[in-house]
């Protein structure tokens, strides 16, 4: 068995970017391994606690069950683009900080992309449409007390409204 | 890393089908979220994949020309879900797939990779059985379409030929129309589970809605493949929706179903929830026609 | 104002919301070899023979090694403090690879690899010849004459049995018109899931061993490492990076000693060994399964005439914590529901199971589920409501242990109940639900706990750390007692800012990362103690470092050390609160004098011979779904008096996480294994059910803040605490919705439908028409 490998183009957190991949590789391993975008986490492997969570074309996937080769002509993005160029945090990150809703924060990148698209679908969510969309993530440090509320939170300062949990 | 001997991928339906015909032992690979699980395990460590992942032809819901609602095999759970059309004819099949996994999952699984992996539990299943849902496979000599049921052949073993690959997934017009379905998933957690149990129930009620002129129920994990219950269907078929029709139809679903006994879940429970799931799926579709229990 | 009691953002937050901070694996050297461990498939026997020809041959395969090649120099795990007295010390049951398989998942080989596939398919291409024995999982039944042994020292499978009397519980019973509530009750093996599986890497370096590793302990490994090698435990450096949750699991030595061996055996060159989340679940530790039973003797005005419990500790297949979690559990029962005729009985049994170890809560889960069952049930016997016998029968405010010196200096637990039972509107809610009678059925439940803070007298406590004033004036601080996702670094933050009279606790810089070359000794994270023994460390080092600073400032100010005082960061005089110079001044002062340098440090270690109790309660509200066999749970409370919170948001948070923890033990968490083959079933995040985003109503965090005499901030436990009574008070709930009284967790829809179906709330008439 001789390695396969094939060169990608696709857009990794705004940068174009090409790469020879092997076809073997998840995206998970691309990401952690050719660009050190190590806030991408390895928790199960089989898509089921949400830690390698990344967005492709706006929508949340799964790292670890997407091959690196599907990456081709894809938008990328990881937590890594969340931060301004000079350092300050997003609105939701900022959320996540001020809610205590980071405890080991191994699930907080992975649940921060996912809030990433929820908010940039720029809808008023009620509290069960909210649990459900960020049900695809295992957390066993918050019982998801505070990261629901710095969902919410961040939802509602994008949509200008007054928060009352 | 995964361990795999070879990926071959397509970009076409017509690559695909060359790919298939030229390494007859490679797996199809759609959006991955069982099949790299399996090759991660072992399962199918070592195994030469055809990705047909990329080829976008195959994604997108629309109506061909005798108004047959057509999914592409690749449209994703959540692309169904969201769907105008799918929300307009046949609402409870993305309800159905809204429940799968998790909105990952529901983003990466694709309506093909859920029917053609053979399993019982998947989620849209047994709603595209009670749809009586046709399968589209196209091969080197053409397009060939078949009913769901003909589809399963037994557990993890669907009709594919060596060189086909499903393309498509219609839901015939006289299928959808008029037609009100609900389905219920029985886990043990609301969230990133398989289901225990999936039950998806419609019915076409008379005009003045006092009857019903047709009922379908299909169940997932019930036996080895998804399963319509016909002895079930015959009870409510032209009857009076009451809610001791809804007693005596649920009950009759025991003579039709073959749940077996695992770690997951004894024959019993399974058999005791498929009852009252009958019920309860099949009294929240006679509300959804605009009918009243008497 | 004062640093401490305020709700401070972690020192961590912002690393952890930008996604920079490195855990174990985001360290690990491009180049390090791949260690994959060949787990047996039997559940108990011997290795005959391992096959390595096929997996050798594997291109990128370097080395592989299996139970006949490693040193039989057997170890303990647990990550207990060393004791002097041998007699105290852990059991070491374990080698690197076994040749005696005693669970499903036990390690017999390694295949060390280039790459990470080379290294799957050398474990898959292993060849493992067994003889297989007969197995045994029920601990009942592995105390039977003939059953299989596990290990030659302990006949019957029994690892420890010990026992405590108070009173004549024999004659006691004989009290005329006792009422007597006799039952079983069974808690189940779960998983701690946290969400960074294990892993470490190491290498040789000068000679000695860097170990990297996913650990709450980092002290107690490199002792660990040094006896499974065989080496001096100064040979050994364990470096803790962030880590991604313990709770518990990673306080016992996991595959550090066999990650280390690996390296030593491919010439000191770098290896990493990655726990898969299936081995997770299998190969690392597990919550001790407990089965009670129970006999409470009542008399009819409510009052407790006598109570006998034993408990049955289902240890697996190796000893790790050992016995001390069931004598924790034992131990509770006594102090709890004080009564004046007590016979109590622990046993901790060997079993086919994977190795039981530390899990949050030490015991006191299983025991509250045991506990606040019988309680309820002899409250529905006596016909008492439950809250009204617990304010009775519950520890009494002065109660004085006198094995850990203990005292209940408040009436913590009424205090708790009350405010509990206010937030869900106890009595209320009570009434109404008495009246359902449908399919659909609500019903309320409580459980209280209580729990000890910290480890003595039963083991060492103490505690070490070292403050480095830095040029600008803040304060570097580092400490054994470590960071594992819970808190711990930014409350020490807050108290080295509050102890040293720092402006701001952004002002002390935590070395979070530990180095045991580097780092002053500690014993890592476990039990619920970092806050309180750190508190008596960081008052007493602040202390050293305050009169460096102050002896240092009276040359430069010539004001007497009595007179002044550290303030915000300044040195100030006392008199008339004027800045006699700011703490940057200072350093840089005594830094770049020329004729007197001082570089101001501090380090010192406090020896803690105090414990504290903590206390606390949930109240739960469910909605029952009779016929499909389902609970909901609608409303959740917990009240804990952990003393004086530090960080209040934080300590929110820790409550809610253990609250979630208990919900899953109470409905849905459950280790199960296959009973024909001893092979675990649900090793995975699919089929083992961990609580989602989605099985969670609100919430509820609240606390009485009564002080701890003993603590220099005032504070005790909270870390495991909120793990304790939830559980019990969701089975309480459903009892009061259904009146089913259900004597095991999880109760999940298959234990519903049995004890429906036996209650004959179910039916399934159709089975008669068959």
């Amino acid at each position: 068995m001789s390695a396969q490998y094939k060169l990608i183009h696709c857009t990794i957190n705004g940068k174009k970017v090409e790469k020879m991949v092997d076809v073997r590789a998840s995206l998970t391993d691309m990401l952690r391994n050719d660009y050190h975008l190590t806030s991408v986490k390895k928790g199960c492997e089989v898509g089921e606690c949400g830690a390698c969570n990344v967005l492709i074309n706006g929508e949340a996937f799964n790292s670890c069950i997407y091959l690196a080769v599907w990456a081709e002509g894809k938008n990328i993005q990881t937590l890594e683009s969340l931060l301004s160029p000079d350092g300050e945090l997003s609105d939701i990150q900022q959320a996540f900080v001020e809610e205590s809703a980071i405890q080991c924060g191994f699930c907080t990148p992975g649940f921060i992309m996912t809030a990433v698209e929820i908010l940039n679908a720029g809808k008023f969510y009620s509290d069960e449409e909210l649990r459900k969309l960020l049900s695809g993530h295992l957390c066993r440090c918050t019982g998801y007390e505070n990261i629901f509320r710095a969902v919410k939170k961040a939802m509602y300062r994008r949509l200008g409204k007054e928060i009352d949990f | 890393m995964y361990d795999m001997k070879a990926l071959y991928e397509a970009s076409s339906v017509e690559e695909a089908i060359a790919l298939r015909i030229e390494h007859p032992e490679a797996q199809i690979i759609a959006g991955g979220s069982d099949v790299l699980v399996q090759m991660r395990e072992g399962k199918r460590a070592g195994k030469e994949l055809i990705s047909i992942y990329m080829i976008d032809d195959l994604r997108g819901v629309s109506l061909d020309e005798e108004e047959n609602l057509r999914i592409g095999s690749l449209t994703s759970f959540s692309h169904i879900t969201r769907d105008p059309l799918i929300q307009k004819y046949c609402n409870v099949l993305g309800e159905a797939v809204d429940q799968v996994g998790s909105p990952q999952i529901r983003n990466i699984g694709t309506i093909g990779g859920n029917t053609c992996n053979g399993v019982t539990s998947a989620d849209s299943a047994s709603t595209l059985h009670a749809y009586e849902a046709i399968v589209e496979l196209t091969g080197k000599n053409g397009v060939r379409r078949l009913p769901i049921k003909d589809f399963y052949i037994k557990a993890g073993l669907v009709d594919i030929k060596p060189d086909e690959i499903q393309t498509a997934i219609l839901i015939p017009k006289a299928s959808y129309e008029n037609t009100f379905g609900h389905y219920i998933k029985y886990g043990m957690r609301n969230a990133m589970e398989i289901a225990t149990l999936g039950c998806s129930v419609n019915v076409r009620l008379s005009a003045d809605k006092k009857k019903i002129e047709r009922c379908r129920i299909a169940y997932g994990v019930a036996g080895p493949v998804p399963m319509r219950c016909p002895s079930a269907e015959a009870v409510a078929n032209g009857a009076v929706p009451t809610k001791e029709l809804a007693e005596q139809f649920a009950r009759t679903v025991i003579d039709d179903i073959n749940p077996r006994d695992s770690w997951r879940a004894s024959k019993a429970f399974r058999q005791h929830i498929a009852v009252e799931m009958a019920k309860r799926a099949f009294t929240r579709a006679v509300e959804l026609a605009g009918g009243e229990m008497a | 104002m004062s640093k401490v009691g305020r709700s401070e953002i972690r020192v961590d937050a912002f690393d952890k919301a930008s996604g920079r901070t490195k855990y174990y694996e985001d360290r690990v050297p491009a180049d390090a070899l791949y260690v994959r461990i060949k787990h047996a498939e039997i559940a108990h026997g011997f290795v005959k023979s391992v096959d390595k020809s096929a997996a050798e041959a594997i291109p990128g395969v370097v080395k592989v090694l299996d139970c006949f090649d490693v040193p039989d120099l057997p170890f303990p795990t647990a990550g207990h403090p060393w004791s002097m007295d041998p007699g105290h010390q852990d059991i070491a049951d374990r080698h690197l690879l076994n040749q005696h398989v005693r669970y499903w998942g036990d390690d017999v080989a390694v295949v060390i690899a280039e790459n990470e596939v080379a290294a799957h398919q050398g474990v898959r291409a292993l060849k493992v010849e067994y003889e297989s024995l007969p197995f045994v999982l029920d601990v009942q039944k592995a105390m039977e004459d003939g059953a299989p042994q596990l290990h030659e020292a302990f006949p019957n499978n029994i690892l420890k049995h010990t026992g405590m009397k108070k009173g004549d519980y024999s004659s006691a019973i004989k009290e005329p018109g006792l009422i007597c509530i006799d039952k079983w009750y069974d808690t189940p093996t779960v998983q701690h899931c946290h969400i960074e599986n294990h892993g470490c890497f190491a290498w040789q370096e000068d000679d000695r061993l860097v170990v990297v590793s996913s650990t709450q302990i980092p002290h107690i490994i490199r002792r660990v490492v040094g006896q499974a090698l065989g080496r001096p435990w100064g040979d050994i450096e364990i470096v803790k990076p962030y880590i991604g949750g313990g709770f518990g699991n990673k306080q016992d030595a996991l595959y550090e000693p066999l990650c280390a061996w690996c390296s030593t055996q491919v010439g000191g060159r770098c290896v990493r060994l990655d726990c898969s989340r299936e081995e997770t679940f299998v190969s690392n530790r597990v919550r001790h399964a407990i089965r009670f039973h129970i006999v409470s003797w009542l008399r009819k005005d409510g009052t407790i005439a006598a109570r006998k419990v034993e408990c049955f500790s289902n240890q697996g297949a190796y000893a790790s914590h050992g016995h001390s979690i069931v004598a924790k559990a034992m131990g509770s029962f006594p102090q709890h529901y004080p009564c004046e005729n007590m016979e109590c009985d622990a046993y901790t049994v060997f079993t086919n199971r994977p190795a039981a170890g530390a899990m949050r809560g030490y015991g006191m889960p299983q025991a509250s589920f045991a506990d606040e069952s019988n309680i309820e049930d002899c409250a529905k016997a006596l016909g008492m409501d439950s809250y009204e016998f617990r304010k009775k029968n519950v520890m009494p405010k002065g109660f004085h242990d006198a094995f850990s010196g203990n005292t209940n200096y408040y009436d913590s637990f009424r205090e708790c109940m009350t405010k509990g039972a206010a937030f869900i509107d106890y009595e209320r809610k009570k009434k109404e639900y008495a009246n359902d009678t449908g399919d659909i059925r609500r019903g309320i439940g409580m459980a209280t706990f209580w729990y000890n803070t910290a480890v003595y007298p039963i083991s060492l406590e103490t505690s070490s750390n070292r403050m480095l004033l830095n040029l600008d004036g803040t304060v570097t601080f580092q400490c054994g007692e470590t960071e594992i996702g819970q808190g711990a670094d930014t409350a020490y933050a807050q108290m080295v800012a509050e102890a040293v009279g720092l402006k701001s606790y952004r002002d002390v810089h935590v070395k979070s990362c530990q180095d045991t070359d580097i780092t002053p000794t500690g014993l890592g994270a476990y039990a619920s103690r970092q806050t309180y023994v750190a508190g008596f460390s960081i008052r007493q080092t602040a202390d050293l470092l305050r009169e460096k600073i102050l002896n240092y400032a009276n040359e430069v100010t010539r004001q007497a050390v009595a007179n002044m005082d550290i303030v915000d960061g300044n040195i100030i005089r006392k008199g008339d609160g004027s800045v006699l110079m700011s703490l940057s001044e200072l350093a840089m002062t005594a830094q770049y004098n020329p004729v007197h340098s001082e570089h101001i440090t501090a380090e010192s270690t406090y020896t803690i011979r105090n414990n504290a109790y903590s206390f606390g309660c949930t109240f739960a509200e469910v909605e029952v779904d009779i016929p499909m066999c389902k609970v909901t749970l609608k409303n959740i409370v917990n009240v804990h008096d952990c003393g004086n919170l530090i960080n209040p948001a934080l300590a929110e948070a820790q409550v809610h996480g253990g609250m979630s923890m208990a919900i899953g033990y109470g409905l849905s968490e459950q280790l199960i294994f296959d009973e024909k083959t001893g092979k675990p079933l649900n090793g995975n995040l699919l089929d083992y059910k961990l609580s989602t985003f989605m099985d969670h109503p609100h919430l509820e965090a609240e606390f009485v803040e009564n002080p701890e005499p003993t603590s220099p901030f005032g504070t005790k436990a909270l870390g495991e605490p909120p793990a304790c009574s939830g559980a019990p008070a969701i089975r309480n709930a459903i009892l009061d919705a259904t009146g089913v009284a259900i004597d095991r967790n999880p109760i999940n829809p298959h234990v519903l439908y049995a004890e429906f179906s036996k209650a004959g709330l179910i039916h399934d008439d159709w089975k008669e028409a068959k």
